[in-house]
């Protein structure tokens, strides 16, 4: 299993994602954003957390212009698996591989800290071993993580089985902690092979460190 | 020539530092404020002498990287 790391400036979350899916067992390789080709025996690539380009603009509205994310609109738009944790799903919501946008958060805060996740459907790869309703404990940390989407648009989600996570308390309750439509925390694309989340799924891999959660999310994508 | 773009959120989409501003000078006296709006303005050096070009060229840019029409409304000025 060959996972693509992509690295813009500022990105600050590659070595984590990689040493997550080393721990898998995944041959891992670091895309540089420069790169202008993905190789075609990559199983899946992952666009990772960061500041890419400092947030300048926007999030990862400048990174959406590097040669690597033509690339990987290429090899979205081919089959390829894609995840964007964070400022990935930032800049994949940018390219318009996934439906709607990332705001500032509503509080205005920077928010850095555990959440609660509920699993809203795992009809696909990423959450295949996740159960339904089941609530995760996976951190947060995020500037820009309102997700918006015009109604229409959230319909659509809701019709294709595209909405995915949605943040709760411990006990499955929502529980919003930026503003987002319908509290969503992560979604897929209409042909679920491009997923989104802003919680970080990378840093819930050991209980030593607070939630092994993460986990079973990431192996979904393993020999899948 | 010179092009000035306003980037702003759409209306209907929360804009929640206009909120916190409006709070804010509510808040310090300033009752007779009912609404304020937080955008952005970017403005571009161009080499170039014909307006209605500039303008195209600029409305690429706004639609390709400046704002994301997902959220975000823009305006154009052009100023020779």
């Amino acid at each position: 299993m060959k996972v693509g790391i992509v690295q813009f400036p500022g990105t600050n979350c590659e070595y984590d994602t990689q040493h997550a899916f080393a721990e898998l067992g995944c041959e891992t390789q670091i895309l540089w954003h420069k790169e202008d080709t993905i190789a075609s025996d990559t199983d899946l690539v992952v666009v990772p957390g960061g500041f890419s380009y400092g947030d300048y603009l926007r999030s990862g509205a400048i990174a959406k212009m590097s040669p690597i994310m033509k690339a990987l609109k290429i090899y979205a738009d081919n089959g390829g698996k894609v995840l964007g944790i964070c400022n990935g799903f930032q800049v994949l919501a940018e390219i318009g591989l996934l439906p709607g946008a990332l705001k500032r958060n509503e509080g205005l805060h920077f928010i850095s800290r555990h959440h609660h996740l509920k699993v809203v459907n795992n009809e696909n790869e990423f959450l295949r071993f996740c159960k339904t309703d089941q609530v995760l404990n996976i951190p947060i940390a995020h500037h820009d993580g309102n997700f918006y989407i015009d109604d229409a648009g959230l319909k659509e989600l809701y019709a294709n089985n595209q909405v995915l996570l949605k943040y709760t308390d411990s006990t499955g309750s929502i529980d919003n902690p930026n503003g987002s439509v319908d509290s969503i925390a992560g979604i897929c694309n209409r042909a679920k092979n491009v997923f989104g989340l802003m919680p970080h799924p990378e840093r819930a891999m050991e209980s030593l460190l607070g939630s092994n959660d993460g986990r079973a999310m990431l192996e979904g994508f393993i020999n899948a | 020539m010179k092009a000035i773009v306003n980037v702003f959120l759409k209306n209907g989409v929360l804009d929640s530092q206009g909120k916190a501003v409006l709070h804010a000078l509510s808040g310090h006296g300033f009752g007779t404020v009912s609404d304020v709006r937080v955008g952005k303005q970017i403005i571009i050096e161009m080499n170039e002498s014909d307006e209605t070009a500039a303008k195209e060229k600029v409305a690429h840019m706004c639609e390709e990287l400046l704002a994301n029409t997902v959220i975000e409304d823009y305006e154009i000025e052009i100023q020779a």
